[in-house]
This record gives structure tokens, sequence and C-alpha cells, in this order.
């Protein structure tokens, strides 16, 4: 049986995903994303050992709170770097009648990244930046696996939650966000929803106590007027 | 059939009292949503505005406005007092001014003149040279304590005992008056007395006759009142404005004589709206009317005040009445109790502004409508002023005609009554059994005497057996404390003008409780899953603990703590049944602080879960402080697991979230909200506070209390203006668990 490695839980999500949601934050990403906030979820070795069964066991408890629409969100890191735990792991929710979905970063595929987007009741993925050099400076990485991602989702008739971090002075423009859903119009077939996100700085304490430099140190959180303003023109 | 009951239908409750029938006969539930509400009138907005400068002026008083001293508060005391002559629809006040207080020496002249003194008042000569000879509840509780009772009580074991004030928690049933008038109930009361007059006269008997001769002479006081204020209560209530006024009039004459802890209105909206739905039909008065009588109701209560001593504030902060209104709930029918007028009480928020009183408390079940649901989400998150108490649960123990007492209590109307008796402290009980009889902070020997427990680390089952001899003996002498309380009250202080609303033969609970619960069940998982040393001062008393390694902590969802909690309240109501009550009432047991985890706090030394000496506890049945991190439903399931079965007098739960957390939108914030108490009550948890709001926010507010007149929160089974909580009560607040996403 795989075992997967685990950030953490949070047992009350009701922002990642449809409903009330058990929200996993698996341990691990491939991307190195100058915003993020859980620079300690990247080492794919750190972090709790955790299996299936543990996670059907704390995902059940939320089932008085999940209604029609709710359930379980692997989010992360990147919980497409952990594949073949996922979908076990999805299938053995599914067999408590628990429906899950996954929160990528659109950073990572490998074999079990279609028959976990397959087993997705949707799929929240974060476009760092449509442009795929921005996207290179925000990640490190470049826009492969996004675009194979969207395509494997398309392919199993997946609607996207398109989400993007709106960071001042990097992507907080009416023409960033034209371009986003411009990006979006092309590539994706289903689209359930697209938000934009707020930059915020307070993850700066985690970066310090990990010793890692914060390059946004001098980025102001995103204003919420101007964030409204430009989530209108969507 | 009498005029006034014309359009209502007819049955077995035009004989004999029995508002129960009227209800189920007359009233129209309501599935619909908030639409058809009206917002304040003009008349409306000008008193709501003299109410808040009479209030901004009280705490520029120190929270204070005006005391007279100088009479006994009864019915009558007072010549009729105005908010606004002119434009009062619903009226009179306690004193002869808005917030002008009282005092109410029966249950304690020292307390009375501590009170008056502590805000430059002085009692009259008059009342100090009647009480050389009058026999106070407190004087009579004090001849008969025992000095071991003194000692658990003085080192806080117990504290809060209604041993010196008003017991409070009794809810007199005002609709009858409106329903009936004064005379019918009057009659009834005097057919009463003639049947119990041809019983033995055993103690009992004789007691439960004089008690309803003073029953019947309230009676008449109370109807002169009403005709200070120019009405003839004496027959039922024409129409919707009169039944809110006789029932009102009933409560005031409660909140002149008596100055109990908890002054509960009961359950009276959808009562009221059987006349307004009348009203309505008949075009007697239009729906903005009718919200406007409702409107100044509430304006009536929101001016309600007792006058308190520091040290009972410091107890329960805020300056509470706990004027609670049960609203919505589920008939035993299947139906609805939700009226329009469920409705009506709620947007008194929105028309008159946040308030903390009445304290609006949604009887909640899996079956109300989804409409009413949602409103009271919302109301909830634009103004942090209701609470919510699980009627599933309740209904099952108290049929569908049951009010809230104080915070969580419940009651069945008319026919129970309550004896409250605090609460007892888990945590300071097993500093107690670890130090063998010894209190942690003075040093002084109470309880059984044995040998300390050895250096550690410390065995769960000999703690555990430890805790509870100490339990078992302090339980024995909770249960002949609250005897001699309860008999003394109802000898010194009897609630003639609450009693005179129930039935004469009254059900009876005695409502004991604890505090701590999270202190000590973390403390015990401490003990079971990591290791802790004992550490002794010079006198080889445990004052401190070195907890090794880590444990469990309550309010994550796990169940190696979480069963600790559970045990913890199951031994206390098993352990308490044991004792034979006063007047058979039964035991029930609660799991509510208010605002006293403060002090329970403060009078408990280090525990072995890391807390340290003097830091409050936790409220209620609320996880300790930040203590619950797997985020919100671990939180509400953990706390959900403490059994209503045990606590029949309520399991609190004050729960804070930011609003960001329940969604991006506020209709998508409602939606997430009713599935969060939707999860956590269809689970049988009992009792859920709801605040929306950011830490930030409190903090400012802390720091600029003028900003936020009226910023309203839920603390422990009510709520406050935050403004009007002592500093280390907002201190508290502050450091509980907000449950934010980020």
């Amino acid at each position: 049986m795989t075992t997967g490695r685990l950030h953490s839980i949070e047992t009350f999500g009701a922002v990642d995903g449809p409903g009330i949601r058990t929200v996993f934050f698996l341990q691990g990403c491939p991307a190195r994303c100058l915003y993020c906030h859980n620079p300690d979820s990247w080492g794919k070795d750190s972090g709790e050992t955790i299996t299936t069964e543990s996670v059907v066991h704390t995902a059940k408890r939320g089932m008085p709170y999940y209604g029609r629409e709710g359930g379980v969100t692997f989010s992360g890191g990147e919980p497409l770097l952990q594949g073949q735990f996922l979908v076990e792991t999805m299938d053995a929710l599914a067999e408590e009648g628990i429906r899950s979905v996954i929160d990528t970063s659109g950073t990572w595929v490998d074999e079990f990244t279609k028959p976990a987007i397959e087993r997705s009741q949707l799929l929240l993925l974060d476009v760092k930046h449509s442009n795929s050099e921005t996207f290179q400076e925000i990640t490190g990485l470049n826009q492969d696996n996004l675009y194979r991602i969207i395509d494997l989702a398309n392919e199993a008739d997946k609607p996207l939650w398109i989400r993007q971090v709106i960071v001042p002075g990097i992507n907080d423009t009416e023409e960033n966000v034209e371009e986003l859903k411009e990006f979006v119009r092309v590539r994706v077939k289903h689209v359930y929803q697209i938000e934009l996100l707020g930059y915020h700085n307070m993850a700066i304490e985690k970066w310090d106590r990990l010793g890692i430099p914060y390059k946004l140190r001098d980025v102001p959180p995103m204003d919420r007027g101007r964030l409204a303003r430009l989530s209108q023109l969507l | 059939m009498k005029e006034q009951w014309k359009g209502f239908k007819e049955g077995k409750w035009m004989d004999e009292i029995s508002i129960e029938e009227f209800m189920q006969l007359n009233y129209h539930p309501y599935d619909g949503d908030e639409s058809f509400l009206e917002g304040p009138t003009d008349r409306t907005r000008v008193v709501a505005e003299k109410v808040q400068e009479l209030l901004k002026a009280e705490r520029k008083h120190d929270g204070v406005l005006k005391v007279d001293a100088s009479r006994i508060m009864t019915a009558t005391a007072f010549p009729p007092g105005y908010i606004d002559k002119d434009r009062d629809i619903i009226v009179g006040l306690q004193t002869d001014e808005p917030l002008k207080r009282g005092i109410c020496p029966f249950g304690g002249i020292r307390m009375a003149r501590q009170s008056a003194e502590a805000y430059g008042e002085k009692l009259d000569d008059g009342v100090e040279e009647i009480f050389k000879y009058v026999t106070t509840h407190n004087d009579g509780v004090f001849s008969v304590y025992s000095d071991e009772m003194k000692k658990v009580r003085h080192l806080g074991f117990i504290t809060g005992l209604p041993d010196a004030y008003g017991r409070g928690r009794i809810i007199g049933d005002y609709r009858r008056i409106a329903l009936y008038g004064m005379d019918f109930l009057i009659e009834e009361k005097k057919k009463d007395k003639a049947a119990l007059a041809a019983q033995p006269m055993t103690n009992e008997n004789i007691q439960l006759i004089e008690e309803i001769h003073k029953q019947i002479i309230e009676m008449g006081e109370i109807k002169k009142m009403a005709a200070m204020y120019g009405y003839d209560i004496s027959q039922p209530a024409h129409d919707t404005k009169e039944a809110i006024q006789w029932l009102y009039f009933g409560y005031l004459a409660a909140i002149k004589e008596e100055n109990g802890a908890a002054m509960s209105l009961g359950r009276t909206s959808t009562f009221i709206d059987i006349f307004a739905e009348r009203d309505l039909a008949n075009g007697v008065y239009t729906e903005s009317e009718i919200q406007e009588f409702i409107d100044d109701l509430i304006l009536k209560l929101r001016v309600a005040r007792h006058l308190r001593t520091p040290e009972y504030n410091e107890l329960f902060g805020g300056d509470p009445m706990w004027i609670t209104e049960g609203i919505g709930g589920m008939g035993a029918d299947g139906r609805t109790r939700v009226t329009k007028n469920s409705y009506r009480m709620l947007n008194t928020l929105y028309n008159l502004g946040p308030s903390p009183e009445p304290n609006m408390t949604v009887l909640w079940s899996e079956k109300l409508p989804q409409a009413f649901k949602r409103f009271c989400a919302k109301v909830s998150i634009d103004t942090d002023s209701i609470q919510y108490e699980n009627d599933d649960v309740m209904r099952k123990s108290y049929g569908d005609d049951y009010s809230i007492a104080c915070c969580v209590s419940a009651i069945k109307m008319g026919e129970q009554m309550q004896f409250f008796g605090a609460r007892y402290n888990l945590a300071k009980i097993l500093c107690l059994a670890l130090n063998g009889g010894i209190d942690e902070r003075t040093g002084e020997r109470v309880g059984p005497q044995m040998e300390p427990v050895g250096d550690g680390p410390i065995d769960y089952e000999e703690a555990m057996r430890r805790f509870n001899i100490y339990r078992d003996w302090l339980c024995g002498l909770y249960v002949n404390i609250m005897n001699i309380i309860h008999y003394m009250h109802d000898k010194y202080a009897y609630e003639k003008s609450q009693m005179a609303f129930l039935d004469s033969n009254i059900g009876r609970l005695m409502a004991f409780g604890i505090a701590g619960l999270s202190v000590a069940a973390d403390s015990f998982s401490a003990i079971k899953y990591a290791k802790v040393y004992p550490i002794r001062n010079g006198e080889g008393v445990i004052v401190d603990y070195k907890t090794v390694g880590e444990f469990p902590k309550y309010g994550n969802d796990d169940d190696r703590v979480d069963s600790i909690a559970v045990e913890l309240a199951q031994g206390t109501i098993n352990e308490l049944r044991k004792h034979p009550t006063y007047r058979n009432a039964v035991h029930t047991l609660s799991v509510l602080t208010i605002t006293s985890n403060v002090v329970y706090g403060k009078k408990t030394g280090n525990t072995p879960d890391g807390r340290r000496a003097g830091e409050p506890f936790a409220p209620g049945a609320n996880p300790m402080h930040c203590r619950d991190s797997h985020g919100a439903i671990a939180s509400l399931n953990s706390v959900s697991k403490v059994k209503w079965e045990d606590c029949k007098d309520g399991v609190s739960y004050t729960f804070s979230i930011t609003p960001e957390t329940l969604g991006k939108t506020k209709e998508a914030q409602a939606d997430t909200l009713v599935g969060l108490m939707s999860g956590y009550f269809n689970q049988g948890a009992h009792h859920l506070n709801v605040n929306v709001l950011n830490r930030e926010l409190l903090l400012d507010a802390y720091e600029n209390p003028d900003k936020y007149p009226n910023l309203t929160i839920r603390v422990s089974g009510y709520a406050v203006k935050f403004n009007a909580l002592s500093k280390d009560h907002q201190k508290e607040v502050i450091a509980r668990t907000f449950h934010c996403a980020i």
C-alpha cells in the first residue's frame, strides 16, 4: 500500500472548492513560487507520513457538513506529485461516498495525473500566469505541464476552476486579466469559474524562519478594492 | 366567547390556562423569506436615536448612568417612566427614568449597600432601618453554611453561587396575561389555593399555600402598576399592541422586583404572531405598524438594567440581563414554530442596530424552513448578536413550548422553574486531588486528606482515582450548598411576580455546572500521553508541573482526549444524582461559564496542561485558546461529543470565524454558515454562539473604544457590547481561537 506525505489538514475549507470541504495539504512541490505561502511544503520528504485509511477516517468526520456539493480537497504543495497515493485515496473516499477535488499548481504531470484528474469532481487550477516568461519568473518552471493538465482535463470533460494570485507590480493590470480570460477562452473546454486571489505577505515570517530569502519583501498586499475592480472584468 | 378572542379557534384553552393548546390551534407557520419585513418608522428612528444618546451617556459615567437607593424596588415603587413620553408605544420602565437603576435588597442587604456605594450613592436610612429587622436570603444562607462550605466557596472550588443576590433563571409565562387578562389568572390561583387547603398541612403544603398567597397579592400590584401607565390589564388583550404591552407588563414587574442573574423573556414571538396575523387579516394594523410595536418593545428591553457590585461585574462581564427570547424551533406535530414574527424579532437588529439584549436565541432544527436558516445566518454575519441552540435535542426532553433561561438552560414554559447553581472548578479539583487535599494557591487544607501524589511521572489511573475521590466529595457538598441556597431563596426572597405566571404545582430543575472542562481534559491527556512531573514549593505543595512530550488536545476531534472530556461531564452528573435535592428538583448539569472563565482562571494555579497560574480558562465547553489547530470542523466535532443527556442544562460553545473564511460573497458566507451549523447540530451538539469577525477588529476596538460604540459580540451564552467588558475580559476574548483560512 502506498503512503503519502502530509503537510497539514484544515478540517473546514469553504473557499477551496464547492461547498464545505476537508482540505489535505500534501507535502512536496516542484514549483518555487515567489509568493508561496507554504514554503515548508516544498520538500517532498518532509511532513508526516499518512495512509489512505487515515485520510478516509479524517474525511468521514466531515461528512455531516459536506452537504450536496462539499467533500475533500487535495491541495499542497502539489498534490499531483503524489499521484499514486492520490488515486488510491480518491478511490477509497469514493467508496465512502465522498467526492474529492484536486487543487493543482499545474507544474507536475506523470502517469498518475490522468487517472487522478478523472477522479476529481472538478479541478482547481492555479494559472500562475498566462504568459510563459512571467510564469517562469514566478514559478521557476516552464508552462509545459500546465498545458498538459488542461488538455487532460478537457479530455476527461472536467470543469476547471481557474485561479490566479494577483501581485502588485507583477500582474495587477487590466491587460493581464484580459490576457488570462483569453488564455482560458482558447484552451479550456469547461470553465467552472475564474477567480482572482489577492496577494498577501503573511508568509514572510515562514520564509524567514526557513532562512529562504523572500524576494517580494517590498511588495505590499494587494489592495482589496483594486482586486474587486479587476475581478469585475471577468 | 370573550370579545377579545374573536377570530381565534376555540378549544379547552378558553376554560383553563393552556397557552400550548391556544398556540397549537391558532398559529401560522411561515416558510417564506424576509422580503415582507419593514424598516424602522420615523418615530422609531427618533426614539432609537434617543436610546443611543442615553447609552453614550451611560458609557461616559463608567457604565452606570443613575442610581436610586432611596426605595426598595417593587412593581409600584416608582412612578411611571418613559424613554420619550409622547412617542413611546409600548410603555413601562423599571424606575421613573431610563437607565436609572434601583435596589433589590432581599437577596442581600450588604450587596445592595455595596453596589449603591460603588456608584457614590447611599442606601436610604429608612431602608437600612427596615433591614435591621428583616432576614435576607443572604442572611439565611450564611446562618446555615458550614465552615467547609464557606471554605470551598472562598478558595474558588465553587464560584458564582447565588447566595447574595437573586438567583434568576425563572421565566414567568407572561403570555398568559395577554391571552387571559389578570382577573382570570388570579381566579385560577385562588382555586389552586383552595384545593391545597383540603390537603394535609405538611411542611410542603403550607409552604406552597403561602407562596400562592404571595403571588395573588402581587398580581394585584401588577394590575396597579399597569394602571399607573393608564392600562387596565384585568381582561385579555384586544390586539397585537395590547398583547405586547400586557406581556411586557408581566416581564417588567419581574425585573423591577427581582435582580436575578438571568431574567429571560421566554418564548413570546410566535405567540404574538397570532395576534399580528389576526390584525393583519382584519386590517387593524399594517406590517409596518406591527414591526414598530416589536421595535418599541425591544427598545424597552435594551434599557433594562440592574445595579451590581464591581465584583459581580468581574464574574459576569458586560452588564448582562439575559433577556433571552427563544425564536423558531419545531412543533411536536412537525410544523415549524417559525412565524413572521420570528423574522420581525431578528429584524430589530437591523432596524435598531446590533445589540446584546434581548439575548436572541434561535432554536435550530434540521427541519427549520431553509429560508429562515439563511436569514439567521445572514443576521449572524451582519450583527454577531444571535446564538443557536438545538431544538431537535431539547424538544425531546422539554416538549415544543420550552424556553431558554439565561444562556443555554431549557425550561418548559409555565410548568418548570430552575434552581440556578453556578459551577464548580474541575481543574482546581484535579490540583487538589494531586495535592492530597491542599489548596495549590494558599496551602490551606480542605476535603479528604491523603498523601500528595509521588514525584512522577504521574500515573493516569492514579490521577483519575484521586480526582474521583475529590469530585465525589465536592459533588456531595455542592448539592447540599444548593439545597441551602434555594431553601433560603424561597423563604426570604421568593419571586412572587414571576411565580404568579407559572403553574402552582411546578417542576423544578437544579442546575449544577462545571468550569474548566478543556483545561481538565487536556491536563489528564498530558498525564496520560506525555510525562508529567510535579514541582513542589518549600512546603511540599505541588505548585507547578513539568510536562515532557506531546499530548492530544481537546478541540481537534481526537477521541483520545475528547473521551476524557465526555467522562468528566458524565462522572459529575452521575455523582450529583446520588444526592437528594431540595423540593425534589431534578439534577441537571451545564458546561457554561458565562464570562466567569476569567475569574475561575484567576483562582486556579498552574495546571498539568501547561496553562499558567491565573490564566483564564476557555469559556464553557470551548477548547482552550488556539489549541484547536485542525480547523473549525475538528473543533466543532470535539464539542459535539459532550453529551446532551449528561448536560441537560446546556453545553456552550462560543465560536469565532472570520468572514473571508466562510466565503467570498455574502451569499456564499450565509450558505456556508448554514452548512456548518447543520453539520454540528445534526450530530446532537447543543449550543453555538456565532461570531463572524476578525481579531484585528477587536484589537482596534480594544485600543479605540470610541470608534465602536455598538460593537456586539457573543461571549458565552450571551452577547455583550465589547466596550462594556473589562480590559481583562476583552483580552481573553481576543486571545480565543479565530478560525480562519489564509
